[in-house]
Formats: structure tokens, sequence, C-alpha cells
């Protein structure tokens, strides 16, 4: 068994607002190896990005409130620190790539002075050490002529570049996680594809594992090894990557898959999943995905299904309760 | 090459060069007052009180006899600087806690505008009136007195625009990267924040002037003997045919005032193009 690095269990995480309360992570379940990448997917609103601000730390607090679970990162509970071990955490051992990289660099600094920051904040480097392993970072990520890009700002750079200085502070503490939230949705196709070579690359080099989290499961099939398809705050499908290309079986799954266009089929129509994801203070009573599916049965609108194991491959579906 | 650069920007924004050559001249006078002042601020001639504006006596002389011209350059060096430590102790202050208010909010954000709000419920020169007359006339006492009622503009601009910029992703990464709250606040927010700070600082430099002037009038600000443009204009509004003696005082204060707002206006032209006016 290889060793873990990230075990989630029964994570819930709530919003308590003035109009009920939103079980946005509820119940969820998983692990990270070392080296291993974990895609996350699923439709804005379902909880990815929840479960990654929870690991983080970030969330919030009120609403947000982590009512149960525990968050088990190197074989302690994240959730039982104090602030002050887990600030040490974050941007050391666990870092996060967001989204957004025309604004997640802050205007006024220069690149090589965010960069430099995170280093002598967790490896207290003196500033010329900083700036050394800042140019060093940069040559890493790939941008070229780097002692010049640390003096520029972040308005000067274009968007891949950003996304890669954003990617070169996420590593430049040597962290044993990266999450990365939605890295290259922002970027256009032929820059996605620069920085998802880069990310793979890196991964071999340094050993990182990665929590990739997406809603293109083009990406996945590309740099995962393991797949948890989530669906308004739970695991509907979690398998490694190959068996759920190949046997996809969540309804939710199937239909995520259908409604990609593909460059060699001609088809007038995609078919997408009808209607939208529930409303987090009014789930549906039974599985929550019933009245999207098509397969929907009696059944699905009384009880809830469990997330069944086949031989590793969970699913949270009726079909696959052996009494279908 | 430099010159050019001037050209340019008296054809584009004429206001700002006046501006900044009033100020200039202004700045100078008081570095170098008691090169260019003919007689000392204090130096009292009796027989010549009263004297109207003449080659010897270019803004005539007040009623005893001191040179009027030589006291309004004198009190360049008192009403500058004492305009310049109201602004600076009020941006640093007021913007700090405004800073601190908009960046912990709730409960903390409630209490801390709350008091800035009784504040500024009350008429700026009122209130700083009655703080001078509690503390006695001086100089310091009467910057205090400013700082007091002008703070609280800065601290709600500043806080307003820390409201906005916390929302901002890099302050999320900032906080993702495991900064402490203090650095993420004033590092990461504040100089994201300071540049319309900066322009309400610069045009608002004229009006503390003007208040600290004001308070002079009053007989609040800074006692009497001393060569202070308010003091200056109030000792002249009774004795009107002698108009001298209150008129060039007012034209200093005036001039200041202007200018400091020229540059303040062309300042917040340069830094928001949005504002940036047709021409």
């Amino acid at each position: 068994m290889e060793k873990k690095i990230l075990e989630v269990k029964g994570l819930k995480t709530y919003f308590y607002t003035e109009d009920g309360i939103a079980a946005a992570v509820d119940g969820v379940d998983f692990e990270v190896a070392k080296k291993e990448t974990l895609g996350i997917v699923g439709e804005s609103g379902c909880g990815k990005s929840v479960t990654a601000l929870s690991i983080m730390g970030l969330l919030e607090s009120p609403p947000a409130q982590i009512a149960a679970g525990e968050i088990i990162f190197k074989g302690e509970d994240l959730l039982k620190k104090s602030d002050k071990e887990r600030r040490n955490i974050r941007g050391n051992e666990i870092s996060m790539i967001f989204q957004e990289p025309m604004t997640s660099l802050n205007p006024v600094l220069s690149v090589g002075n965010q960069i430099g920051e995170v280093l002598r904040i967790h490896q207290r480097l003196k500033k010329q050490e900083a700036a050394d392993k800042t140019i060093e970072l940069l040559d890493l990520v790939g941008i070229p002529l780097p002692e010049r890009r640390i003096k520029e700002f972040p308005h000067q750079l274009s968007g891949g570049i950003r996304q890669r200085v954003m990617i070169a502070i996420a590593l430049a503490c040597n962290p044993s996680l990266i999450i990365a939230d939605e890295p290259t949705t922002a970027l256009d196709v032929t820059i996605q594809a620069q920085i998802l070579e880069l990310m793979k690359d890196l991964k071999e080099k340094l050993n990182t594992a990665i929590m990739l989290i997406t809603h293109d499961l083009g990406l996945i099939a590309e740099v995962a090894q393991n797949v948890m398809v989530m669906y308004a705050g739970q695991i509907v499908e979690y398998a490694d990557v190959d068996r759920l290309f190949e046997q996809t079986m969540h309804p939710y799954t199937i239909g995520l898959l259908e409604s990609i266009p593909g460059v060699d089929l001609e088809i007038d129509r995609l078919d997408v999943i009808k209607g939208l994801v529930p409303n987090l203070y009014d789930l549906p009573q039974g599985c929550r995905f019933h009245p999207r599916c098509k397969d929907a049965r009696t059944v699905c609108k009384e009880k809830e299904p469990k997330l069944y194991d086949l031989k590793g491959h969970k699913v949270r579906c009726f079909k696959y309760s052996g009494t279908w | 090459m430099k010159q050019s650069g001037i050209y340019k920007l008296a054809k584009k924004n004429p206001l700002a060069v006046i501006g900044i050559v009033t100020c200039v001249i202004w700045l100078i006078a008081a570095i170098i007052a008691p090169l260019i002042a003919p007689y000392g601020p204090f130096t009292q001639d009796l027989p010549m009180r009263y004297d109207s504006p003449s080659t010897e006596h270019i803004m005539g002389t007040d009623h005893l006899g001191r040179d009027v011209f030589s006291r309004v350059i004198w009190g360049a060096r008192i009403s500058i600087p004492a305009g310049v430590i109201v602004i600076v102790i009020s941006t640093l202050f007021g913007g700090l806690y405004g800073a601190i208010a908009g960046y912990m909010g709730k409960l903390t954000d409630e209490a801390m505008m709350r008091v800035a709000d009784v504040v500024m419920s009350f008429p700026p020169i009122i209130l700083a009136m009655a703080i001078a007359a509690a503390l006695g006339p001086s100089i310091m006492n009467a910057v205090f007195a400013i700082v007091i009622v002008w703070w609280p503009r800065y601290a709600r601009m500043m806080r307003g625009l820390v409201l906005s910029t916390k929302e901002a992703e890099y302050v999320s990464s900032a906080v993702a990267l495991g900064e402490k709250k203090a650095y993420v606040l004033l590092k990461t927010i504040v100089p994201n924040c300071v540049a319309p700070l900066l322009v309400m600082a610069s045009v608002d430099l004229g009006n503390a002037i003007l208040i600290f002037s004001g308070l002079g009038f009053l007989g609040l600000g800074v006692a009497p003997p001393a060569a202070e443009w308010g003091v200056m204009v109030a000792q002249g509004v009774a004795i009107f045919q002698y108009w001298w003696i209150s008129f060039f005082p007012g034209v200093a204060i005036l001039t200041v005032a202007m200018g400091f707002n020229f540059i303040g206006d062309a300042f917040r032209d340069m830094l928001d193009p949005r504002l940036r006016r047709q021409i």
C-alpha cells in the first residue's frame, strides 16, 4: 500500500445562514497517496471547492463550519490543530493554485517579491537567498529570462506566465500536496496544454501529490490516477481513471461524459443532463440525483442510496445494489 | 526633455501648473523667510503704524507698525507645516484605523466605525473650536484639535477600500500561502488602497490650512503675537479703512489653499483615469 498523504473521513462542511443550513459538503471520504493525482469533478456548486477550502482551512467561519469529520494530513488531524499550526502548514506543506491567474497575484508587488515572501515566511530565507531560489523556481516552471521577470509586475505578464508564476509560488516550499482549483479554466487551449504538461512534469520531478479540481473530464483523463465525481455535496462515483472512463457506472457521470462535444463524432445535438444542481437548502428526497436521472425508479425517490463499493469502484446508485 | 514635459502638462492641465508654481513659491518663501522678509515678524515701529502700502512697506503696516509683508512671509512657516502635520497624522491614523475596521469586520468594525461616526456628526469647525478652546491657544493644540475632527473621513474611506479589496483573489491566495493576518492587511491589502487616500490627502491639504487659519481667526488657534495668517486677518477686520492688514494675509490663505487644491485635483486625474476630464 502506498503511503497516504491526505485522508479525509466523513467530512461535513455546513453553511449556517439565515435561509437555513446548507450542507455544501455532506460526508465525503477520500484519500490521496504520495505522487497521486486525484481528480475531483462535478458541476458548479457541488462542493468541490468547498472541500478544497476545508482542507486548507480557508473558509470564513461563520457562516461555514466543519460539522463533522477528520482531515488527516501526514497522520495528524488538521481540524485539531491551532490556527498558528495550520498557518504554518498552508503554503508550506499544502499549497493551492487558484482558478484566476489574472486576479490571484497582488498587483502592487513584483513577481520576485511575491514568490520570495513565501520563502521568507516558511523557510526563513534571507533576502538574497530568497531571490536566488525565486529565479530557480521561475526557471523550473519554464519562464524564460527569470532574472528579468522577477522585477516585473503582474500586469506586465500574460495569463499563461501568470499561471506559471502561481505554480511557482505553490511549489516554493516543496509542498507534499498541491490543491489546484481549476488551474486551467481561465486560460486558452494552447496555454492549458502547456500548463498541464508542466504540472505533469513537475509532479514527476518533485513527487508532489496533486488534488485537481475541475469540471473538465478531458483534463482528468489526461493527468489523474483516481477520480472522484461529486454531486450536491456527496461523492457519487470514485474509481481509478481507467475504470471510470471504461465502465462508467453512475448515471450522473455518464451524463457528464455524454455532454462533452467530441471532435470526431458527428452529432447534431449533445446529450445534456436536464435540470440544475439541486438547491442545497431544499434537497430532493431519496437519491439527490433522481429528479435529473434517466433511470430513476420509485426506490430512488424514497431512499437515499449509499456508496456501494464494487471492488474499489465506488458508486452511489441503487443500480449497483444487487436488488435493481 | 524636461522642459517639453512641463510644457505638455501646462497645455493639458494649466491649473495643475498654476497650483504647482504657487505652492513652490510659498514653500520657498517659507524656507528662506529670513532672507526675503525685510523686517522681523515682531519688529514694531509704532510711529509708522497703519502705514498704507508703499515702497518701504509694500503691504503696509499694522496697528503696531509691523511690516505686513514680512509677517505674511513668516506666516508661511506656521500655516504650511501645520497643514502638512494635520494631514499626515490624519491620513496615517485614520487610514490604519479604517483598514483595521474594514479587515476585522463584524463587531470590531461596527464599534470602530460608530466612534468615527460620532466625530463626523459634528460640524468640523465647531468641534475643532471646542477642542481648541478647551486645550488653550497654541500651535500644537490647534493641530491636535484639527486632527481629532479630520481623521474619521480617512478612516471611512480606507474602510470602504479595504472592504472591496479584501474580497480579491490575491488576498485569499496570500492567506492560502500562510501569511499572518497583520501581514495580509499591511502588505497585501493596504498597498492596493493607498492611491485614493493619497489623492484625498493632497486635496485636503488646502482645507486643513483653511481650518487652521480659521481657528487662528477665531482666536482659538495660535496666540495673537504670532505671525499666523488667520490671526492677522482677525486683527484687521475691525479697522476696515486699513484694508491691507487683512487683505494680504487673506490672499496668502487663498493662494495656498487654492494651490494645494489644484495639485490635489491634478493628482487625482493622474491616478484615476476614470475621472480624467475631457479637454
